[in-house]
C-alpha cells in the first residue's frame, strides 16, 4: 500500500472546537488515480495536507510507502515531501525569481542525488513532455496561468516521487486549460503508472479518475 | 547541506528586492566608514596628546628628592622600637639634589640590557634679566645628541637648529613663551642670575615649543657643561639620570630596582603619567560607543528590510517548504542574505573608511601649540578594521535572525490554503 491513513481525527480550536475530520482511514494504492470530491468545507484539503506531511496537527497515523509518518520531526517530513509528493496546487505555481527551468529543477537541487547537469537534462525531458520546453529559459512570471500550472507539474514530477497531490489543480483555470491538465494527469497514470490523489469539486473531473473518494461533513462516504 | 543551492536562492531574492537590499548595504556602509574614520582620527588623536608627554618622558627618572632623613635616631633607640614615635619639624640635611657617584651608576645603567639608552640632566633654578625686572626661570641642561635621539628634543625646537646647543659654547634655546616674554631673537644675548647670585650671558640659538604653554613659559636648554659651569659644579653634577627602556612597561620594576640598588629616588612614566592614560581610554571607549552605536542602528535597518523580504515572499516560502525545503534550510537562506549584505556593507565601509581617513589625514590643521603637526592626526592601525568588520558581521548576522526564525516557522498550509 503506497499512502495509507488510519483513524485521523482533527479538529480546529478557534474559537470554540469544530471538528473538520472525524475518524478518516482511507488506503491509496500504488498506481491509481484517485480524485476527492466533496463540497466546500467538507474537510477534503484539510485532508489532503495532512496526507501530504504539511500539516502535522492531527491525531490518527499517517503511513506513505511503509514509513510511519506521525510524530517525525519538521526536517524529516520536508525530506519525505522533496523525495516522495510531488505538489500542485491552485494558485501557487511557481517562484518568480526563477526561470521556468530552475523552478523545475529546484526540488532536485535540493535532494542532490544526481548532478547538475543530469538534473538540467531530466527537467528539461519533463517540460519537452509538457510541451513547455520552449518557454524554459523564460521567467516564470512572463507564463500564463495554464502555462504555469504546467510547469509546476513538471517540477512535481522533478524528483520521480511515489505520488502527486494535487489541491484543486485546474480550480484557478478556463475549460481548456482544465483539460490539458486533466490530459497530463490521465497520461501520467496511463503511460508511467504514476499515483495521484486530486482535490477537485469538478464532478466532471473526478468522474473520469479511477477512483472517486467523497467526503462529506469530514467524513468518508 | 547544499549551500550553493542555498546561496542561489539567497540571491534570487535579495536580487527581487534589489533597491531594499542596496539601501540595507549602504546602512552597514555608512557605519563601518564612519566607525573607521571616527576610530582613525580619535585614536590618531590620541597618540598625539600622548606623544606630546609619553614622548618626551623617561621611562625610569632617578633622582633626589629634597626631604627628611627617615632614618632618625629615635628610630634606631632600641629602647623606644616598640612605640608609635611622632618626629615633628625636623629639617632635610645636608643632602643635595645631585646625585652622588653619577658617573658609576650611569655606566652600571648602560650594561643593562633593557636599557635602550640614558640621557643625564641637571635643573638649575635662574632668573632671567629683563631690563630692571626679573623673570624666574629654569635651566635644564642636556645631553644634547641622548635627548634628541632619545625624547625627540629636535621635534620641539621650532626655531634654530638644536645642534647648536653643543657646538656653540654658552648657549642657550629658550622657550617660546619665554622668549616672547624677554623680547628675545635668535642671536641675541640674555642674561641670568643663578641662585648663587653669578651672572651670566647666554647666546640665543633656538626656541622650542612643547605644546603645552605654561613650560614654554618658564622652561630653558643649554647643554649640561653649560649648566654646571652656570652654577659652579664639576663636570659630574647630574640631578636627574633619564633612562628610556626598550619594554615600557617594565618601567614600574625596573624603577623599583633602581631605587633599590643606586639609593636614590626613582619615579616610573605610569606613576608620573597616570591620568594621560585615563584620558586616552575613556576617548577610545566615546568612539567605540559612538561606533558601536551606528553599528546596531544599521541592524536594525537590515532587520526591517529582511522583515520585509519575508512578509512580501510569504508565498514563495511556502512553495519551497511545500517543495521538499525544511525550516532549517528558509532559515540558512535569510541568514545568507543578512550576512551577505554585512560582508558587502561592511567591505565597502571599511574601503571608504580608508579613503575618509586619509581625507581627514590631508585636511590643515596648524596650531601653536602643536608645532610637529600640519595636518589632523589620523591612526591607520589593521586593529580598528578588523574590529569594524567582526562588528559588521556580528550585527548583520543578529539582525538577520531573528526575521530568519520567523521565516522559517512560516506554516505553509496557512499560506497555501489562506488564498
Amino acid at each position: 500500500m503506497l499512502l495509507e491513513a488510519k483513524h485521523i481525527n482533527k479538529s480546529f480550536h478557534d474559537p470554540v472546537t469544530v471538528p473538520i475530520l472525524k475518524d478518516v482511514s482511507i488506503e491509496i494504492p500504488k498506481g491509481q488515480f484517485t480524485s476527492i470530491v466533496g463540497k466546500s468545507g467538507c474537510g477534503k484539503s484539510t485532508l489532503l495536507y495532512i496526507l501530504s506531511t504539511m500539516d502535522t496537527d492531527y491525531e490518527g497515523e499517517l503511513w506513505i510507502d511503509g514509513e510511519r509518518l506521525t510524530g517525525k520531526t519538521e526536517a524529516e517530513l520536508a525530506r519525505v515531501r522533496n523525495e516522495k509528493i510531488g505538489f500542485v496546487f491552485q494558485f501557487h505555481y511557481l517562484l518568480n525569481e526563477f526561470s521556468v527551468l530552475q523552478n523545475v529543477m529546484l526540488p532536485g537541487l535540493k535532494l542532490g542525488k544526481i548532478s547538475h547537469q543530469e538534473l538540467e537534462h531530466r527537467a528539461f525531458e519533463h517540460l519537452r513532455k509538457l510541451g513547455m520546453d520552449s518557454k524554459a529559459l523564460k521567467k516564470a512570471n512572463q507564463l500564463s496561468g495554464g502555462e504555469k500550472q504546467r510547469v509546476a507539474i513538471a517540477r512535481a514530477l522533478i524528483n520521480d516521487p511515489l505520488i502527486i497531490m494535487g489541491d484543486e489543480p485546474t480550480g484557478n483555470l478556463d475549460k481548456k486549460n482544465t483539460e490539458v491538465v486533466f490530459d497530463i494527469f490521465r497520461q501520467l497514470s496511463e503511460e508511467y503508472k504514476q499515483s495521484l490523489l486530486i482535490v477537485t469539486h469538478d464532478p466532471n473531473f473526478a468522474e473520469r479518475t479511477q477512483r472517486i473518494i467523497e467526503m462529506e461533513d469530514g467524513r468518508v462516504i | 547541506m547544499n549551500y550553493p543551492l542555498i546561496w542561489n536562492i539567497a540571491q534570487s531574492l535579495s536580487l527581487a528586492r534589489w533597491k531594499q537590499t542596496l539601501v540595507a548595504a549602504v546602512g552597514v556602509m555608512f557605519s563601518i566608514t564612519m566607525f573607521i574614520a571616527l576610530l582613525g582620527f580619535m585614536n590618531g588623536l590620541n597618540d598625539l596628546l600622548d606623544s606630546l608627554v609619553l614622548n618626551r618622558t623617561p621611562h625610569v627618572r632617578l633622582f633626589n628628592e629634597i626631604k627628611a632623613n627617615e632614618n632618625q635616631p629615635i628610630l634606631l633607640d632600641n629602647r623606644y622600637k616598640k612605640y608609635h614615635n611622632f618626629i615633628r619639624s625636623i629639617k632635610p640635611n645636608g643632602k643635595n639634589a645631585q646625585i652622588a657617584n653619577s658617573a658609576a651608576i650611569i655606566n652600571t645603567l648602560k650594561k643593562d640590557k633593557r636599557v635602550l639608552g640614558i640621557s643625564p640632566k641637571m635643573i638649575a633654578q635662574v632668573f632671567f634679566n629683563v631690563g630692571e625686572t626679573d623673570v624666574t626661570g629654569v635651566v635644564n641642561g642636556i645631553d644634547v645628541e641622548a635627548e634628541a635621539r632619545l625624547f625627540s628634543f629636535g621635534d620641539y625646537v621650532t626655531a634654530g637648529s638644536y645642534m647648536d646647543l653643543k657646538n656653540i659654547p654658552n648657549s642657550i634655546i629658550l622657550g617660546k613663551g619665554l622668549a616672547d616674554k624677554m623680547l628675545a631673537n635668535i642671536g641675541d644675548v640674555v642674561q641670568i642670575t643663578t641662585a648663587k647670585g653669578d651672572r651670566f650671558p647666554l647666546k640665543v640659538v633656538g626656541y622650542f615649543q612643547s605644546g603645552l604653554g605654561e613650560i614654554d613659559k618658564v622652561q630653558s636648554y643649554t647643554s649640561l657643561k653649560t649648566a654646571q659651569k652656570l652654577i659652579g659644579q664639576s663636570n659630574a653634577y647630574v640631578t636627574d639620570i633619564q633612562i628610556k627602556l626598550y619594554d615600557l612597561n617594565m618601567a614600574p620594576t625596573v624603577s623599583k630596582e633602581y631605587a633599590q640598588i643606586f639609593g636614590t629616588d626613582a619615579e616610573d612614566i605610569q606613576t608620573a603619567n597616570a591620568q594621560f592614560e585615563t584620558g586616552s581610554s575613556l576617548r577610545s571607549l566615546i568612539s567605540y560607543a559612538v561606533g558601536i552605536t551606528l553599528l546596531i542602528v544599521a541592524g536594525f535597518g537590515i532587520y526591517n528590510i529582511l522583515n520585509m523580504l519575508i512578509y512580501e515572499k510569504m508565498d514563495t516560502i511556502a512553495i519551497l517548504k511545500a517543495t521538499g525545503f525544511a525550516g532549517s534550510d528558509v532559515k540558512k537562506i535569510f541568514i545568507t542574505i543578512a550576512i551577505s549584505i554585512g560582508i558587502l556593507g561592511g567591505c565597502t565601509g571599511l574601503f571608504f573608511g580608508f579613503l575618509l581617513s586619509l581625507l581627514i589625514d590631508n585636511v590643515p590643521f596648524k596650531t601653536a601649540a602643536l608645532p610637529t603637526i600640519s595636518t589632523y592626526p589620523v591612526n591607520y592601525d589593521l586593529k580598528y578594521y578588523l574590529i569594524g568588520i567582526t562588528f559588521s558581521l556580528i550585527t548583520t548576522y543578529l539582525a538577520g535572525l531573528f526575521p530568519a526564525r520567523k521565516a522559517s516557522k512560516i506554516d505553509p498550509v496557512d499560506i497555501i490554503r489562506g488564498k
